[in-house]
């Protein structure tokens, strides 16, 4: 603590030099490879803790915090690249670095020596710990609050504690919360709005789309009720009833809270998903509009309805900005007037929509020796879960997982168990690998997938996979990864095939 | 047909750390042994079988003991009688605290549990969290994760599951127990999930489960050839992701 006090004093001369003093360390940190993108924020924090806040509060429309379990990095992405197509200059943290020190680094990438940052807007994403750290620096103007979902328990405790803490969000916001009417625990934050001016928007699913995404608490019931576990004779030794038991109280649990989500009017409602397209229906028209995306995975869907939300109330709030005359000739006031006329038009939203591209390993497809190779980041039981529904193997497709336990994956092993697995069992999976290669092996053994080959040598198991089969050369494949599996994947790939700069610490 | 009938107690509420991995282990297990398991899931408000041979119960949020409490002391005489009469029962984090005498929050308010296990848990600020090994005389090494701020104590002349070998990790960072045996009953703090990587406990209350309801336990008389191979490959799978489990970090 006596640390803090003496850094904020510290504060009043040294903080010229901070943008200087931070590009410095920047520059040394990826010369040296040391210590990976957060570093130099991690120095910034501590010589100059008033930087992140002085450096923020210089945006004209503030800023738009996203936070919660799932779909965080992707959703950031969608916002950030929405805003920039309807004319305004954004700053955002694009490389998942989701940590307020990651925020400083990206700050200190893009201000000017003395201090200045050009953008209109920021699109910040914060985990769920590190957002409440943030919202007591930087109060947002908008947060969008996505889910809350069990993952890394180990970390904040429970799921009604991670909902605590994005409530903290919810109280600091002074513009728009923009909240997930089909999750309870995140709908729910509307109570605690309470900024003066502050508002609540919401985003929904139609009825007949909420069984394609779970909230959590309809996770208990599923893996509870396997019977013997071959999948034909599950409904029967379950004779006495229980699957039927567990599925109904399930369905009335829905029914009794979607009557109240109902009640809710959402300002973007998804009613309709495809095959890399989508409808959405908007408050105050009647019909839904339809638009492609290219984003890969249902659950993306669902997130373009929370990033058209948030943009609409960006587009609101631009619409009363009156234009002033004899501001500085940066053109804000012009790309303003231009974002608030293009953004009421919903062709040019969903237009926008369509041009968002996959983030960093969330359902990027890349080519290996000629097969179509899809990275998909799993989390948490959900993520894994909504991934596998979202990307069924065809007969042909090769199947990898890589489980890693660092403290980024998270150290608990639990969680596989809550992901059903038994999609994979006709295919199969034929290559396990990670540090936790053989956890993820017995829970596959368990539902009965067929494993071809466990090693938790990473570099070995890969080569392997990505082999060329003679009697399948194109075979699509699809590699499932922790965090840091994801990161010791693209690198291993990389040597072997053209993989993009992920731009996270190498 | 040999029916074995397992309760898995308020999955609804009560199961937050992959706790069904230990129903799927039993129910596999018990199918691979040649047996015929039948799973209920007993939620609050909902009708008691009318036969149970094997009780699951797992770990829940503030909110889930909420929910399950009231429902849960209705039961309690109806658990307690079972207990006694030496129904396996595998109790994790939450509901080896309820199985206890009491639980006292770091504000000083106490919740009544069951009493089955003579055991009581003080509230901390401090979580004890991380991977774990417990050296048990009957079960050799458990394996797993625990996770949880309660500090537990034994009565003297409880038996604990295991011992551990560090400070501030087991039943209450002191005293070097973890978890505890009562009757059939095994109480404890591991997850991971605890059964799969960890099958001489599966197999202790699979093998109770049986004897109680049909004398003895007799696989070979059931079990095909194919059905014994898998359990191998399962047991072999198991082996080696307990020795990773076992050399990674706290």
């Amino acid at each position: 603590m006596t640390d803090d006090v003496r850094n904020i004093r510290h504060a009043a001369w040294n903080a010229f030099a901070t943008p200087a003093i931070g590009k410095l360390v920047r520059v040394a940190a990826r010369a040296t490879r040391h210590g990976g993108s957060a570093f130099p924020g991690k120095v910034v924090e501590r010589i100059d803790p008033g930087f992140l806040a002085r450096t923020l509060a210089q945006l004209p429309l503030g800023v738009v915090l996203v936070s919660g379990t799932n779909g965080k990095t992707t959703t950031t992405r969608m916002v950030a690249s929405m805003l920039s197509d309807l004319g305004l200059r954004v700053f955002t943290n694009p490389t998942g670095s989701n940590f307020t020190r990651g925020v400083v680094s990206a700050l200190l990438e893009r201000v000017t020596l003395a201090g200045r940052l050009d953008a209109d807007i920021a699109v910040l994403e914060l985990d769920e710990a590190y957002a409440v750290h943030f919202v007591r620096q930087v109060r947002p103007r908008y947060a969008l609050l996505l889910n809350v979902m069990r993952d890394q328990l180990d970390r904040f405790g429970e799921i009604d504690n991670t909902a605590r803490l994005l409530g903290h969000v919810a109280e600091a916001t002074t513009g728009t919360v923009v909240l997930n009417r089909e999750d309870p625990r995140i709908a729910t934050l509307a109570d605690l709005v309470c900024e003066p001016g502050a508002g609540v928007r919401y985003f929904g699913l139609s009825d007949d789309l909420r069984s394609f995404f779970p909230s959590d608490d309809d996770m208990a019931t599923t893996v509870a009720v396997e019977g013997d576990g071959s999948a034909d004779d599950s409904a029967g030794t379950a004779a006495n009833g229980t699957a039927d038991d567990a599925e109904s109280a399930g369905a009335r649990d829905a029914r009794d809270t979607s009557a109240g989500r109902n009640a809710l009017p959402a300002d973007v409602t998804l009613t309709r998903v495809g095959d890399h397209e989508a409808d959405f229906l908007f408050a105050g028209e009647t019909q839904p509009r339809s638009t492609t995306v290219r984003l890969e995975g249902v659950y993306n869907l669902y997130n373009a309805a929370a990033a058209l939300a948030v943009v609409r109330a960006v587009v609101a709030d631009a619409g009363r900005i009156v234009r002033p005359s004899g501001k500085p000739a940066d053109g804000f006031a012009d790309r303003v007037h231009t974002f608030a006329q293009s953004g009421t038009d919903v062709s040019a939203l969903l237009a926008a929509v369509a041009h968002v591209t996959p983030a960093f390993g969330r359902g990027e497809v890349i080519d290996v020796n000629g097969s179509p190779t899809e990275l998909l980041l799993v989390k948490n039981p959900m993520g894994f879960r909504l991934s596998l529904a979202s990307f069924p193997p065809t007969a042909d497709t090769d199947t990898m997982i890589v489980i890693n336990d660092e403290y980024a994956d998270g150290r608990d092993m639990s969680w596989l168990w809550d992901v059903d697995f038994t999609s994979l069992r006709e295919t199969g999976v034929k290559q396990v690998s990670g540090v936790r290669a053989w956890d993820m092996a017995l829970r596959l053994e368990y539902d009965q997938v067929p494993v071809g080959a466990v090693d938790t040598d990473l570099d070995a198991a890969l080569a392997a996979f990505v082999r060329p089969d003679p009697a399948h050369p194109h075979a699509p494949k699809h590699i499932y990864c922790t965090y840091t599996a994801m990161l010791a994947v693209r690198a291993a790939l990389a040597r072997i095939a053209d993989v993009p700069d992920a731009g996270v610490g190498k | 047909m040999t029916t074995i009938d397992i309760m898995s107690l308020y999955p609804k509420d009560m199961n937050i750390y992959g706790d069904s991995g230990n129903v799927l282990t039993v129910t596999r297990r018990l199918a691979l042994y040649g047996y015929e398991p039948r799973v209920t899931a007993y939620n609050q408000g909902d009708d008691w079988p009318d036969h149970v041979d094997m009780i699951l119960g797992g770990g829940g949020q503030d909110t889930g003991q909420k929910k399950i409490i009231d429902d849960f002391f209705r039961r309690a005489d109806l658990l307690r009688t079972l207990a006694a009469d030496g129904v396996p029962m595998l109790m994790i984090c939450g509901m080896y605290q309820l199985f206890g005498e009491y639980f006292e929050t770091v504000d000083g308010t106490r919740l009544d549990g069951i009493g089955v296990i003579g055991a009581y848990t003080v509230g901390q600020n401090v979580r004890m969290i991380g991977n774990l090994v417990e050296h048990s005389d009957d079960f050799g090494d458990v394996i797993g994760y625990e996770n949880h701020s309660g500090q537990t104590f034994l009565r003297d002349g409880v038996r604990p599951l295991g011992r551990v070998d560090a400070d501030g990790c087991g039943n209450n960072g002191e005293d070097h127990t973890e978890g505890a045996r009562v009757h059939n009953v095994i109480g404890t703090y591991m997850h991971g999930s605890l059964l799969p990587k960890n099958p001489a406990i599966a197999d202790f209350l699979i093998r109770t489960a049986v004897e109680r309801r049909y004398g003895a336990f007799e696989p070979e008389r059931h079990q095909s050839a194919a059905q014994r191979e898998a359990m191998e490959r399962l047991n072999a799978i198991a082996e080696r992701a307990r020795r990773v489990a076992a050399s990674r970090p706290r």
